[in-house]
């Protein structure tokens, strides 16, 4: 099993090593060939704007959908906003692969960024983990399917649905494997 | 410090930057040019480095109107330029809640002795460096991101590839020495010992190191991402070439798939003319930007 970190730009190279340091083989992405190897994959924080252009340009804003209707996604952070249906406060033409709607820099700038100890419902068992918020969105609407992995305050940061996992933090960044391994779990039932 | 949940923030924005360009722009419009084009960052400056170079006087932090302007255009992060130890700069930056600041040796310096105590900030902040105990000086006192200094509002590559490759040549050095090494080693270079041992655990520094100075061509990103760097600042490059929206596009690109040459000459083609550029042993030794800092 191998499982591709979208690699355009932003913080690919973190999950890389943290797929590396759970024992599982990454690749990073940059073109749409690269996925034929993969059963799953990561994208990452970035420039969620960046990101859309990039995609477009070489082709992985078509072949990332295709790639969903048989393989798992994991969105964190914009990565989160580009699994999105609907977007709703800035101009960024998500990939829909999911039914939420986010919220674009929901928490301010780089000065309300933040660290804080969350509560997620790992496989109905519930576990604390630090996560990293940076220049967050928010996760304002679920649609059917969706289902709420963690809130913080109310406010939804973590959630699944068949093929789709999304995140409005950075597990990558924290020294906990828990959720990269949660999500290759879910990679391995689709094999 | 390197723990600290302030510093896990600094230093996570800066790795979400990684692969990008960041693009120096001095107004709102100019701001939506980079941002169309795909730049992760903008930064508001009044005047772009080459014109501090040809205009000369004293450069300072940008009006914060402009850099209101900019933020209010672009939903991008937006960073702003303080003085070298001008730290009521910073602070007026950081009420502003610019997302970065860059202590630059392209303004003129306000402190020939003491740069910024970053620490004491909540925004992160970037720093040049054209050597590791420079850049671990800089780490030492708060920065979350380094870049080369090269040589500003030059357009030559050269010393932004001598500053790049000697950091990268150091770290490897530091990695193949002895414990009993390290203290004396600290001591030679002017850095903080577990720094020093950071690096030789790591075999890299514990923040981004990023291009910048005299980047002006898709192939330049495209050098500086192979010789290490993490991401590209394209300063005077952009808008002192003959095609902007372009170029910046194509720098994008470029740094995006720098070991994809055919990707890399697509986006070089049809380029009109880059900025002119300057040959550095033609600039006076005491108007070269790099020698401010230490």
């Amino acid at each position: 099993m191998k499982i591709g970190v979208l690699a355009l730009q932003g913080d690919f190279q973190r999950h890389l090593t943290r797929l590396g340091e759970i024992g599982v083989k990454g690749i990073a992405v940059r073109k749409p060939e690269a996925l034929k190897d993969c059963q799953g994959l990561i994208i990452p924080g970035g420039e969620s704007t960046t990101l859309v252009k990039l995609m477009k340009n070489i082709g992985l804003f078509e072949a990332i959908p295709e790639f969903n209707r048989r393989w798992p996604v994991f969105g964190t952070c914009a990565g989160a906003i580009l699994v999105s249906r609907e977007v709703n406060n800035h101009p960024v033409e998500p990939l829909g692969l999911m039914d939420i709607a986010v919220q674009r820099n929901a928490y301010g700038r780089q000065i309300d960024s933040f660290v804080e100890d969350v509560t997620v419902n790992l496989a109905g068992a519930p576990q604390r983990i630090e996560a990293v918020f940076i220049r967050a969105p928010r996760i304002t609407r679920i649609g059917e399917g969706v289902e709420v992995l963690s809130r913080r305050n109310g406010d939804l940061i973590f959630v699944e649905s068949e093929r789709v996992l999304a995140a409005t933090f950075h597990p990558e960044l924290t020294a906990n494997p828990l959720v990269h391994q949660y999500f290759v779990a879910k990679v391995r039932k689709t094999l | 410090m390197l723990t600290d949940k302030d510093y896990t923030t600094k230093v996570g924005l800066a790795r979400m930057l990684e692969g990008g360009v960041i693009m120096d722009v001095t107004n709102a419009e100019q701001a939506k040019i980079a941002e169309d084009a795909g730049a992760v960052a903008v930064m508001a400056l009044e005047r772009i480095p080459a014109d501090i170079r040809s205009q000369g006087g004293v450069a300072r932090m940008s009006n914060p109107l402009l850099i209101r302007g900019i933020q209010e255009a672009v939903s991008i992060p937006v960073m702003a330029k303080c003085r070298i130890g001008h730290f009521a700069e910073a602070q007026v930056l950081e009420s502003l809640g610019v997302d970065f600041i860059d202590e630059s040796e392209v303004l003129t310096p306000a402190d020939e002795t003491y740069h910024i105590d970053k620490l004491k900030f909540k925004i992160p902040f970037v720093c040049g460096c054209r050597e590791i105990g420079e850049a671990l000086r800089r780490i030492s006192e708060g920065a979350a991101m380094l870049r080369t200094k090269g040589e500003a509002g030059s357009g030559n590559i050269v010393e932004a590839v001598r500053h790049m490759r000697k950091v990268q040549q150091e770290i490897k050095k530091i990695t193949t020495l002895g414990d009993e090494e390290l203290v004396t080693y600290a001591k030679n270079i002017g850095a903080p010992v577990e720094l020093v041992r950071y690096v030789k655990e790591n075999g890299k520094l514990p923040v981004p190191n990023f291009a910048a100075g005299g980047i002006a061509t898709p192939a330049d990103a495209s050098l500086m991402m192979q010789l290490g760097a993490e991401a590209v600042f394209v300063g005077s490059g952009i808008f002192k070439s003959e095609d902007p929206a372009e170029r910046a596009r194509a720098i994008v690109l470029a740094t995006t798939h720098y070991l994809d040459f055919d990707i890399v000459a697509k986006a070089s083609e049809g380029l009109k003319d880059a900025m002119k550029g300057l040959e550095i042993s033609e600039i006076p030794e005491d108007q070269l930007l790099q020698k401010r800092g230490w």
